[in-house]
């Protein structure tokens, strides 16, 4: 970017339209999150919709507020964010040791194949009622559902990805006298870094399912429990103002993996 | 008479799949001294990968022996140079499987780099070098192993023509001045008689060896010289009808 002066007026130019490109897609991106907005607003205020069934903009900041008043919006909020960070951790390190079991053991692999094929296909929310029975009405219950909703897709995935280990590479290592072990630490796992990440995004929108879904069967407290309860007494306002606090959330939580993305690919390839 | 470095002894080696049986090589019997640069080449698809596992003892065949005296470096057709290790950390990986990874070692192998070319890429990383560069990098990284036998599967065949041939040059060049025993598999006929003291031609599978050639180039052993020398079609021509026999 220094010599900016060295370079020829075409690639100057090149350099100009393609930051305007980005400047353009910005200004569009957040023009079309504020176009909604305020179309959301304009249309309760001139009575197009029934704010009781869309709430609105100003009403769901309204809601937010007295939530904050209460002393009650970081209680909530917290509550989620702790069961979904609890469970998306237990269900990644349970699931990439359950995924190293199965790459070490070809018999296990087999063995076990399809009973994580039909645990996969099997819908996590049929086993609520047996959860609410096993682990009571905490925080414990949505964990375990957190959990059991990421982990079979962390072990898919991660299993996929170690058994993709260049067979090339495992012959060289194998020739050089290599024990599994030593192919596994040495070739296997930093191999599957680049699935590492990209399982931990799905692992995350995973997460924030199953604490969801968790908080919707059985809660106390939490944005689950919010949406669930504003919704059986008619708050919509109550409903759209825990989703918006959810979709910033998971948004953080996402955009924070992409950063760990970026630093530990740029420690990979220099 | 110099010391036979490997040999097999009347080998045989049965491939098992649900579907059936494959025998690979039978009866097959042939040895290599050291310091011999031996070529092997046969029609394709009669098991000349499964020869250097063999010979590598990453397979046991079953019936014969192989006999191998000392340590083999294997040479596979890509360069399987890791991508998220330097240069230089991939040319510690044979030495720390070993768990040979000594500061002498590790002297050596850096000495290895500086002498063939390879020493002001030491910090950087495989995507950052040409193919020509990666292979010898491939090389090296066998060699710091110092291995006794060099096992070279087809080291050149994913190459772009020019690129192939400076190689070989290469390659031929490291392992005459290391002094080094090879043993090289391959298809392509020219490639074997400008690199070899001795071809063995196979025969399709059950592979077993058909004629055995020791290439008389005197004192020629540069892969360019050999193939503008007046011999280089002769033997070429040879080998094409025997391995089409």
């Amino acid at each position: 970017m220094k010599h900016t002066e060295t370079f020829s007026a075409e690639h100057r130019a090149f350099l100009k339209k393609r930051r305007l490109r980005l400047a353009l897609v910005w200004t569009l991106r957040i023009g079309l999150l504020l176009g909604l907005l305020i179309l959301w607003e304009l249309s309760t205020r001139l009575g197009w919709a029934d704010p009781f069934l869309t709430s609105s903009p100003s009403r769901i900041a309204q809601t937010i507020a007295s939530l904050y008043e209460e002393g009650t919006l970081f209680y909530h909020i917290g509550t989620t964010l702790w069961e979904t960070a609890v469970g998306f951790a237990a269900a990644t390190v349970l699931g990439c040791t359950v995924a190293l079991a199965l790459w070490w053991s070809d018999l296990l692999h087999r063995v076990l194949e399809p009973y994580i094929v039909v645990l996969n296909a099997l819908p996590k929310i049929a086993l609520g009622p047996l959860i609410i029975i096993w682990f009571g009405t905490g925080s414990e219950a949505i964990v375990f559902m957190t959990v059991i909703v990421g982990l079979i897709v962390v072990i898919m995935h991660m299993l996929t990805a170690f058994l993709a280990a260049d067979p090339g590479k495992v012959l060289l290592l194998r020739s050089m006298g290599a024990s599994k072990f030593q192919i596994l630490k040495k070739l296997v796992i930093p191999s599957s870094l680049a699935s590492f990440i990209s399982m931990l995004k799905v692992a995350v929108g995973m997460s924030w399912i199953g604490s969801i879904m968790g908080e919707y069967i059985v809660s106390r407290a939490g944005l689950g429990y919010l949406i669930v309860y504003g919704g059986q007494v008619f708050k919509l306002d109550l409903v759209l103002s825990a989703t918006c606090i959810l979709a910033l959330l998971a948004a953080v939580m996402y955009f924070l993996i992409a950063l760990l993305e970026k630093l530990l690919v740029k420690n990979a390839e220099s | 008479m110099k010391d036979t470095i490997l040999s097999f002894e009347d080998v045989k080696l049965i491939y098992h799949t649900v579907r059936g049986e494959t025998v690979a090589t039978e009866g097959l019997t042939f040895s290599v001294e050291e310091g011999e640069f031996v070529a092997i080449i046969g029609p394709s698809g009669c098991g000349k990968s499964t020869l250097l596992s063999l010979a590598a003892g990453l397979l046991t065949p079953s019936e014969g022996t192989v006999v191998r005296r000392g340590s083999v470096g294997y040479m596979l057709q890509r360069d399987e140079l890791f991508p998220w290790r330097t240069i230089e950390k991939n040319l510690f990986l044979p030495l720390e499987v070993k768990k040979k990874l000594t500061p002498d070692a590790k002297r050596r192998a850096r000495a290895l780099a500086e002498k063939y070319g390879l020493g002001d890429f030491l910090q950087s990383y495989p995507a950052q070098l040409s193919g020509g560069m990666r292979q010898r990098a491939a090389l090296i990284r066998t060699l710091a192993a110092e291995p006794d036998v060099l096992l070279l599967d087809e080291p050149f065949s994913a190459l772009d023509y020019q690129t192939r041939l400076n190689v070989t040059q290469d390659v031929s060049e490291i392992i005459r001045s290391e002094g080094k025993t090879a043993l090289l598999i391959t298809h392509d006929i020219s490639e074997a008689i400008s690199l070899a003291d001795r071809v063995i031609v196979l025969t399709g599978r059950p592979a077993r060896v058909a004629h055995v050639h020791t290439l008389d180039f005197g004192a020629v052993t540069d892969p360019l010289r050999r193939r503008e020398n007046g011999q280089f079609s002769g033997w070429f021509e040879l080998l094409w009808k025997e391995l089409n026999a």
